[in-house]
């Protein structure tokens, strides 16, 4: 319980705030459209679905205005660097951009809802009150701009009988823009559904850009002033406190109370979202920018398995450790921005990518780089953006998972504890780390083995074979291949990895780590990091508490799960 | 772009206004508004619609994930054969569903949700996709007593079976040598290659 609290206070509070803000929005709105007099009028047609339609509104105001601000990628990068002498959690906030993102989204699309169905039934009241013939308060209203020489000042926007309300839904500017709209909020919705995203990223990232007409439409949504109430020299002379019952008389030459008058709202949605609106016009161009700027490719390494290894350089480009690039391509597509995690050390003069064919425009890239006589394609990169996981240079002793394709940034890190261990860097606290690679074949990662393996004999030649211990669990095994492994079992390499580390198969049992782990450093902070699917993240965090023994002083494990 | 099946987003899509097109009619028809009755109609198709589109189809490339319980729908919508499987059948279908809830403003909505999804379906359809259900394979069972051929002859601990492969005249003096050894064996063993 006291590591989630640490892991996570921050979060809570944030998030906290934020729902505390949208309740306090919504009640604000909805009492002030609830009581204010300046709405007596409007109210007696409506009822209470104008309040639920202009709370919901104020939210969908709010949430729209927050909702640009976790994809300014370069800004959040901004922030977190002028931010380094802040504390590591609100940093790591940063990070969970995109869960808030999607938060916010999924408010807006409540808000949506609710604001949509409480204009339904006002217009369905402003349709009833026009076509009722009783005489009533409301049919008055409704008939009003008729005799008002004044032909603005009209309540109710059905203006006949027999306009019906589809009608005065597509003749008025706030009808057409939110069906407009709330057609685009659906479609973006849609398409990124989790499982539509993963598979296929381009109709997520095409669709979604038709958010500019999301906002171009907000922006004009409230302009016809259709939400009216009665204005401020009306309620001087009659308040309808005194003159709403005497509405019957309101014709009469002689009686104190004249005809309310009316007045549009006017348009709010604007103020609210052309701050954001505007950074996050500079956002894009800014990524433009930078994209611009030159790459250099210093070196193209094939690996097995169609693993193509790019090193380039580029002016002011500094990483840290895990951190990840969006990379584009113009000659394949001029619109498609993939990332990818860096696989290279800080300390290393050039920055380096391990690119996978398993997709479209990855097998067309790879591809490109091994035309033999054509010129290399020219690369854009933007970034570097993603957390920072320095975390793990500040742990005595560190637990590294990584799960398949997780185990990517664990290159970059692996490979910079190596340098600031050769250079005696002060900074790094690790004294030994536990590096766990679970995968179901090592195919497509025979560029990492090869890296552990030099590793391993770096780690030998400086004598400290205990600095770097790592296991390597295949999960995609046969019996063939135990069979291998098992007469095999008195070679000093494993056959599978040419590494001194022997392969193991199937699953590890975190508990049995766990404890060999425990019993070998009783009084050390052991920091756990996984890079993997969530459910190992479940058994890896059980592990952390139950191993973690009550006294502060013996060994406790920290368990991190960043999203590289 | 090559590897998009439109399909699978037109499905998400679907579902979607089916779930609109439900919202809409109930509001309509609590509410009692002029015309509801197509709000009515409206429940009515949306449900049907959900329905029809709760089961995933399965991806051409890959492993798609099942939405949570949809097996008992497959086996409903497998049944209704070219309905299901064809998606120029489905996309018209979609289109006809959709056009009645446009008369009314409370399911206007869906009805814009809908025909786009029907459009991808048709876009899907020209594509030359099929609805195809996630079946789970039977599992297979193992015969009991079928994999046993006989018991083993040499006392543990034995190498893997590749190593056994030896020479046969080593195989018979081994087995000499041991046959009068610790282990007695109670049925007649006679030692076959496998």
């Amino acid at each position: 319980m006291g590591n989630w609290v640490i892991n996570y206070w921050l979060s809570v509070l944030f998030l906290a705030t934020w729902l505390g803000l949208n309740v306090f929005l919504f009640v604000h709105a909805f009492l002030s459209y609830e009581k204010a007099d300046k709405y007596f009028y409007t109210r007696e047609i409506l009822g209470s679905a104008l309040a639920w339609a202009r709370a919901s509104a104020r939210c969908l105001n709010f949430n729209s205005m927050l909702i640009l601000l976790p994809v300014c990628r370069n800004l959040l990068s901004f922030l977190r660097g002028t931010c380094s002498f802040c504390r590591r959690s609100l940093r790591k906030q940063l990070d969970h951009n995109l869960t808030f993102h999607k938060l916010v989204a999924y408010m807006i699309c409540l808000h949506t809802a609710i604001h949509i169905i409480a204009h339904l039934f006002n217009f369905e009241h402003y349709s009833r009150s026009r076509q009722a013939t009783d005489g009533s308060l409301a049919s008055i209203l409704s008939t009003l701009s008729q005799q008002e020489k004044d032909e603005d000042s009209w309540l109710n926007p059905i203006q006949s009988p027999n306009m019906t309300v589809e009608h005065v839904t597509f003749t008025s500017i706030a009808g057409v823009t939110g069906v407009i709209i709330t057609i685009a909020l659906v479609l973006m919705v849609t398409s990124a559904m989790e499982f539509i995203r993963r598979s296929y990223f381009e109709v997520f990232w095409y669709t979604h850009h038709i958010f500019i007409i999301y906002f171009i439409g907000l922006g004009i949504h409230g302009i016809g002033g259709i939400v009216r109430g009665q204005t401020e020299e009306s309620l001087n002379d009659s308040h309808p406190h005194r003159c709403a019952e005497f509405f019957k008389q309101w014709d009469n030459h002689d009686s104190y109370c004249k005809h309310p008058r009316f007045e549009g709202l006017p348009a709010e949605s604007w103020k609210w979202i052309l701050a954001t609106g505007i950074l996050y016009i500079f956002e894009r161009i800014l990524r433009f920018y930078r994209s611009k700027q030159k790459v250099v490719i210093t070196k193209v390494v094939k690996h097995p398995s169609n693993v193509l290894e790019l090193q380039m350089s580029k002016r002011g480009f500094s990483m840290e450790v895990g951190q990840y690039i969006f990379v584009n391509c113009p000659s394949i597509s001029y619109l498609e921005w993939h990332p990818f995690t860096l696989t290279s050390a800080p300390e290393e003069d050039f920055f380096s990518i391990h690119i996978r064919a398993v997709g479209d425009w990855t097998e067309s890239l790879i591809r490109a780089f091994e035309q033999k006589h054509s010129p290399m394609p020219r690369i854009e990169v933007d970034g570097p953006f993603g957390t920072v996981s320095e975390d793990v240079f500040q742990y005595e002793v560190a637990v590294l998972v990584g799960a398949g394709i997780g185990v990517t940034p664990f290159a970059s890190i692996l490979k910079s504890i190596w340098y600031k261990f050769w250079h005696a860097d002060h900074n790094l606290k690790t004294q030994t780390i536990y590096f766990y690679w679970i995968c179901r074949e090592t195919g497509a990662f025979a560029w990492f083995s090869d890296l552990l393996a030099s590793l391993e004999h770096e780690m030998e030649e400086l004598g400290k074979v205990d600095f770097l211990n790592y296991h390597l669990f295949l999960t995609g095994w046969d019996t063939n291949i135990a069979g291998h492994a098992t007469l095999n079992f008195d070679k000093a390499t494993d056959i599978l990895t040419g590494l001194k580390q022997k392969t193991s198969f199937g699953r590890p049992m975190w508990d049995n780590e766990f404890s060999t782990i425990a019993n070998a450093h009783p009084k050390s902070v052991v920091g756990v990091f996984l890079c993997g699917p969530q459910t190992l993240a479940k058994s890896l965090s059980k592990c952390c508490h139950q191993y973690s023994s009550l006294d502060p002083r013996k060994v406790q494990f920290y368990f991190n799960k960043e999203n590289f | 772009m090559g590897q998009i099946e439109w399909a699978m987003w037109a499905n998400e899509q679907a579902l979607a206004s089916g779930l609109i097109l439900i919202t809409g009619g109930i509001v309509a028809t609590a509410g009692q508004f002029t015309k509801w009755g197509f709000g009515a109609y409206s429940i009515a198709a949306g449900v049907f619609v959900c329905l029809l589109e709760y089961p995933r189809g399965k991806r051409r490339k890959g492993s798609t994930m099942e939405r949570c319980g949809q097996k008992y729908l497959t086996r409903v919508v497998k049944v209704l054969g070219p309905l299901s499987k064809n998606y120029y059948v489905r996309a018209v279908l979609h289109l006809g569903l959709a056009v009645p809830a446009g008369f009314l403003l409370a399911t206007l909505l869906g009805t814009a949700c809908l025909a786009i999804a029907s459009s991808i379906y048709l876009l899907a359809a020209f594509h030359g996709e099929q609805w195809t259900p996630i079946e789970s394979k039977p599992k297979e069972r193992p015969q009991v007593g079928g994999t046993i051929k006989q018991p083993p002859s040499n006392p543990p601990p034995r190498p893997p079976a590749e190593a056994r492969k030896k020479p046969s005249e080593e195989e018979a003096a081994a087995s000499a040598a041991v046959s009068g050894g610790p282990q007695e064996n109670p049925v007649l063993v006679v030692d076959e290659v496998v």
